[in-house]
This record gives structure tokens, sequence and C-alpha cells, in this order.
């Protein structure tokens, strides 16, 4: 089936290897909960908005028990026991209690039953608000049609969300597929998710559900206007891993970032809140048909991409089955690589599209995501652009899903609207030039890509095995991935990590869980 | 040697001044904007503008490549440039130099600082591999590197390098969107003054939008712009360091 000549037994040890990280990793990080997964049940009730200091109601809310050391049970039993006692609704209850008029501990427990049905009304209207936006992309893309994969993926990242709206709309009109907003610099360290529409950021737009909303209002109009669904981006990561997946899934974004190691590795952020928080958010990604898109292109922008190769492939053995854990399928899966290996190397090409294809052929489902060169990029534009369409070339052939546009200019500035349009032009050039090359040619067996491939096949496999035999949090303790070494009991937002009391409950997981076929023996 | 003094840009003749533009104009593609995009190229200094091509980007946005001749020259004998003064080693000379003058080990610590997260001109000179065929900091034997990584705060990298007695802070900042990296450079080396670093700690910037001109405005002792490699910087700090040491 793939175009690779590999070693089918080596695949299933690799992926099988991987699946016992995955089911290890989560085993261990069950028996706990996150501020960030509070406040996503926070507004999974549907409470929205802020106090008169700008502050999240749900930091509120979920701070207010934290600091009494009253979160272990999960703040979605306060919620319904104060609705449940008030009878109203739980964005009053929130109002009252940022005002200071209400505290949750407070209230006298009410009858289980009662709970229990305030608990089912709210998951209920959360998650069906969730699949209608889900049915409505589905037919929005079935009566627009959706561009031809590798599907043309640019960033807009002008700090202000109305000048984005005027980049996003060109980009289309070019032929973009796919509009990332890229968040300000910063934002993933954040541990709340800032509040309406934002006019300023540095080296990128804050994301809020106020910029979501007008951002996928205005590709709609867009859409209609060119025939074509467009699709939109942001980034499910940092500190709010799961509180973006739901306001995402709110305004029906279409793809979210959300690896499972990318915030440890890279933003320093304690090992288990990760692991918690990126199966919460991509179970709700995978409840609202959200492509994720995972991040090991970064690791070779500290690695090196020839001899780092295998730890791509690992990672993206590994992202796939806590992927699976959470309910994804494969193709709601846009496992990233990248076309990173240094110029100057003779062959450089042939071992890019051995990497690409062995990514191609491991997952075979896969929206495979792929990220242009960037390490190499020096500011001579001119050479810039032809790197670029090798990348172009490399994407095409070997049928990626997500292909995101290498600009000229990288490494000097966020893109100017005429980068992106000579971008563009440059990728629907080669690939429209070399549309079926992919089912014309063969690689010749124990050719050099064919070896390359094998050969990193064999590492990806055995450096999985070692893993599974240390275990994933002793692996990155190790630097395994990207070269980085990260301690499990150190990092940002361990403060936030709370151990879950045996009454813990969060309905919105719970019921999550059961609709997508999960809660097996593993995660249970 | 260069016998010219006088110089202009060379395309295929000497003096010839040819230059070519690419831009954006935000109005729709028209013979206005052809027109206008060559008034914009003449008023740069450019005569006899050729515009080659023009292309509609969006309904309100055109794009624009002009060929032009600049007629003015440039007299370079009367440039002055801002340049790191420090002789050029490779891995094995700075190694060995740091051994003979300074007969001990040199401590460096590095941290893209603020809200910068972007590590990959930090790791081209820190990290073990280096670029470009060049060793970073790390493999040195005669140095001691310790890389922070991305968005450290100010005060935390100054604790560090006092904890560890550095000899030397390399700073690195890729965002400079909004004069960001300004404000935050500028917050370092108030911090960093308070706390007397500059007197045993040698302060440097590096990015590829900084320069030794604006390390110097800042107060920095050194800035690495685009294309520094590691021997460069490595190259610096050991010099600096001897002689300061002389100097003190």
């Amino acid at each position: 089936m793939g175009k690779l000549t590999l070693d089918e037994k080596l695949i299933k040890r690799a992926r099988g290897a991987a699946k016992e990280v995955a089911i290890s990793t989560l085993d261990h990080v069950n028996s706990f909960t996150t501020v960030s997964q509070e406040r996503t049940v926070v507004r999974l009730f549907g409470i929205d908005g802020v106090d008169a200091e700008g502050i999240p109601l749900a930091n509120i809310i979920v701070d207010s028990l934290h600091q009494a050391g009253e979160l272990s049970k999960g703040v979605a039993f306060y919620i319904a026991n104060a609705v449940s006692y008030y009878n109203t609704t739980p964005q009053n209850i929130a109002t009252k209690v940022s005002l200071g008029e209400l505290d949750l501990l407070d209230i006298p427990t009410q009858d289980e039953q009662d709970i229990k049905m305030v608990l089912d009304k709210y998951t209920e209207e959360a998650l069906r608000k969730i699949s209608e936006n889900k049915e409505k992309r589905e037919s929005m893309q079935e009566t627009l049609s959706i561009g031809k994969t590798p599907w043309q993926y640019v960033i807009v990242a002008t700090g202000n969300i109305y000048e984005d709206i005027v980049q996003a709309k060109a980009a289309a009109r070019q032929g973009a597929d796919i509009i990332a907003v890229i968040r300000t610099t910063g934002q993933s360290l954040l541990d709340y998710v800032p509040y309406g529409a934002t006019t300023e950021g540095f080296g990128g737009t804050y994301a809020t559900q106020e910029n979501f909303r007008i951002m996928r209002r205005a590709l709609d109009e867009v859409s209609q206007e060119l025939g074509r669904y467009i699709q939109l981006v942001n980034y499910c990561s940092g500190l709010c891993m799961p509180e973006i997946a739901a306001i995402g899934a709110f305004e029906r974004l279409d793809m979210m970032l959300n690896d499972s190691m990318y915030g440890i590795l890279f933003r320093d952020i304690n090992m288990v809140r990760t692991f918690i928080d990126q199966y919460f958010s991509r179970m709700i990604n995978a409840y609202a048909g959200v492509i994720i898109n995972t991040g090991e292109d970064n690791y070779l922008t500290t690695a090196d991409a020839f001899e780092e190769g295998h730890t791509v492939i690992a990672s993206q053995f590994i992202n796939e089955q806590l992927a699976f854990a959470s309910g994804l399928s494969s193709k709601q899966m846009g496992l990233g690589h990248a076309f990173e290996i240094n110029p100057d190397i003779e062959n450089s090409l042939l071992y890019e599209i051995a990497q690409a294809q062995l990514s191609r052929d491991l997952f075979p489902e896969a929206n495979l995501k792929y990220m242009p060169p960037t390490k190499y990029m020096t500011g001579d534009i001119f050479k810039g652009h032809v790197q670029d369409s090798l990348f172009n070339l490399t994407s095409v052939l070997t049928n990626q899903g997500i292909h995101l546009l290498g600009m000229l200019t990288e490494a000097i500035h966020t893109p100017f609207m005429q980068d992106r349009a000579l971008s563009l032009q440059n990728s629907m050039y080669v690939m429209q030039a070399a549309r079926d090359l992919s089912s014309e040619i063969e690689f010749k067996k124990d050719g050099i890509i064919n070896n390359h491939a094998q050969n990193v096949l064999a590492k990806a496999c055995s450096l999985l095995e070692e893993i599974a035999k240390i275990g994933l949090e002793t692996a990155i303790e190790q630097g395994m991935f990207a070269n980085i070494k990260r301690k499990q009991n150190a990092g940002k937002g361990l403060e936030g990590v709370i151990q879950k009391a045996e009454s813990y409950v969060n309905p919105f997981l719970e019921k999550m869980e059961r609709e997508l076929g999960l809660g097996g023996e593993s995660i249970e | 040697m260069n016998l010219l003094n006088k110089i202009r840009p060379y395309g295929d003749t000497l003096n010839d001044g040819k230059v070519q533009v690419s831009f954006t104009l935000p109005i729709e593609k028209s013979e206005i904007g052809d027109e206008a995009a060559k008034q914009v190229a003449q008023k740069m200094g450019l005569t006899s503008p050729e515009l080659v091509h023009s292309a509609s980007l969006d309904d309100n946005y055109s794009f624009y490549i002009i060929y032009g001749s600049f007629t003015k020259s440039i007299d370079i004998s009367k440039i002055n440039v801002n340049k790191i003064d420090a002789p050029k080693m490779d891995f094995y000379q700075i190694n060995d130099y740091i051994k003979k003058y300074l007969g001990r080990k040199i401590v460096v610590v590095g941290a893209c600082t603020g809200s910068d997260a972007h590590t990959v001109g930090l790791d081209a000179i820190m990290n073990m591999k280096g670029y470009a065929g060049e060793y970073g900091l790390e493999r040195y034997p005669e140095i001691e590197a310790l890389n922070l990584g991305s968005q450290v705060e100010n005060y935390k990298l100054i604790e560090k390098a006092k904890e560890l007695n550095a000899d030397a802070i390399l700073i690195s900042q890729v965002v400079t969107q909004k004069d960001v990296h300004i404000k935050n450079l500028t917050e370092f080396i108030e911090m960093a003054h308070a706390e007397k670093l500059e007197k045993s700690c040698l302060l440097i910037i590096g990015g590829p939008r900084i320069s030794n001109e604006l390390a110097a405005e800042l107060g920095f002792d050194a800035g690495f712009g685009r294309g520094s490699l590691p021997p460069d910087v490595a190259s610096y700090i050991a010099t600096e360091l001897v002689k300061r040491k002389i100097e003190k």
C-alpha cells in the first residue's frame, strides 16, 4: 500500500510500543485534575465574561475553590449545587461569585438527584451546541467543497483581529485553504484566556472567543464568495489548552495546534499538567470534529533534522496513540513534520522525500501537517524562495495533507501581504505542475530514499521500545526529544495540578468519553 | 583594496546604478496603480523606473516590481562602522587562547528573555551542535555554557548569572515587532546596573535585528547580528575578558 519498502513487523512493533507509552502516561496522570481543566468545565456550563478588572469569571470561580483547597471534587459539583439551590443559571451564579455576593462553599449540599439533573441538563446543552457546529461545518464543506490536498495553509499575525481579517480574506482569494491566526507572543504562558475583540498583540493576535467568532464569520463570508470552505486554525497549547478547545468548539474552529509534548519541551510547562490538559483538550477537539496539528516540526529547530529524524517519527507514533486515547480519528490527526535538513548536504532533497514519504506510509489516513524550511532560511529571499519550491514539490510528491506555506521572508518579518501572495503562487504552481507525479513514480529498491527511510524507521522503533521501558516522563527528563530535558516535578503550571477526590466529577468529560466510545480499561 | 571611493549599485555596467524594488500599494491594480508605483520609485531617487510586473493581490491591493537607476553615489571613504573588535579565531584557537591567557573556564549564561519564545538564534550560538558547521559554546571545553531557554524573566537571568558568577550573559531577541525588544533590553540593563553586574560580567545581545550599534546605545558591551556564528561570540568574550583583566 505504501510507496516505500518497509518492514511491516517493525511498524507493528513501533506502534505497539507507542501504545504502551500512551497508556502508561495517561494512567500516571489519571488521578489528577488541573485548574485549566476545571476552568474548561466552567466554560462548558456556558459561563462567559469577565469582572470589572477584566479577570475571566472562569478564573474567579476556580481560583476561589483552589485557594480554599476544595477543587479536588471538581468545580462541576459546586456549580450544579449552587444552580440547584438558587434555581438560577450558572452565569448568574458566576456573576454573584465575582461580585463577592456568593461563596460556593457556603451553600448547603443539595439532593444528589437534583444535582445530577442540573449536570445532565448543562452537559447536554454544551455538547449539543458543539455537535451543531460540527454538523454546520460538515454541511458547509459539502455544499461549498473544500480545496484539494495538500491544503494551502497560511498564517496571519498582525496583532489586530480586524487587520487579520483583511489579510485572511486576501489570502483566501489568492488561493489559501486554511488560515491560522498566530497568537501573540507569550499567550501560551498566560494562565487565563483573554476576553473580547483585541487589536494589540506582539507577533500575533490574542486568542479570545470573540476574536474566534469574528474571524470565523469573516471566513464564512469569503468561503461563500469563493465557493470553497476556508478552514480556521488556532492554538490549543500552553496553560489553557482545554479552555481554548472549548471556546474553539463553540465558535466552529476547524483545526487546532494540539501537541501532547510541545508545551513541556518548548514552553517548560509541567508534564503532569500538560498530559492531563492535552487529554481533555483533544477529547473536546475529537467531539467537535476538529483536526489537530501536532508539533514535531519544532524538534527540528533545536535538533538536527538529518540525525534526529527518527525522533519525529517516534513522536508521531506517540501523538497518534494519545490522540486515539482521546477519541480522535486518524483523519483528525495532522501529525507534524518539517522540511528542515541542511540544504548544503548533498541529496538533501532525497532525504526530505524519504522522511516525508515515511510519515505518509506510516500514517496513511492522517492529514499530515508538513512545515516549511525555517532553520536554514537566511534572509536571502531569492534562495529562500527556491528552498520553498523544493519543499512544495516534496509535499505534493508525498501526498501531504496540510501544507504550511514557507515564506521567502522567513527569518525577517511576519509575512507581508505580498510575501504570502508570492508564496501561494509558488506553491500552487509547483503542485499543479506535479499533481500526479506521486502515482507516476516508484522509489528504487535499495536506493537512497528507501534506505534512509528504513533506517529512520528502525531507529524510531528502537527509541520507542526504549521509551516504553523507562516511561515517557523519564524519556523527557533524559532529553530524548528535541535535545531538551524537563523534570517531572518542575515547570510552569505545576501549582495548578490537583489530586482528585473520590467524589470528583467532570460530567462533560464523562459524557464525551461515553459518546466517543472511550473510557476503556486503560483510561478509567 | 577598492580603487573607487564613490560607488553606485552595479547591474552589468559600472555606474549604471541598477536596483530592483518590489512593494505593495493599497489600491486596486489599474493604470493609476502602475503610475503610482513608478512615482514611488522616482521619489526613492530612481531614474527611468521600468515597471516590469504588476499584479492584483486583492480588491484593494496590488503588487509591483520595478527596475531603476540610482544616480547619486556613496563615498565609502567617509563610512564609519561600529563593529566588534575581536580577532577571528576558530574553535581550537579559542580554547587554547582561554587556557593560555585566562587559565580558567569561562562561564556563559544565555537566555531568550521577556515574552520572546524564539530560541533559534540562541541555540545556534550555544547548543552543542552549533550552526553552519561551527560547534556551539556548550561544546567548548574551556567554556561552561548554560542555555536557560525561552521566555526567561530578566530578574531570573540576573539571579542565575550571579549564582554562577558568570563572565558573560547572552540575551537573544528575535521578536522586534513594535520595539518590544527595546523595552525588554532596557529593563534588563537597568536591573543589571542596579546589581553592578556590568563590572563583573560582559553583557551581550544577539538576534537578526540586533547590531553592535544598538547594543552600545542601550548600554550593552556588544551586539551580534545576522550571520554571527559561535566562534565570533566566543572570540569576543575570550579576548574582551583578557583585555579587561589587564586593564583592571
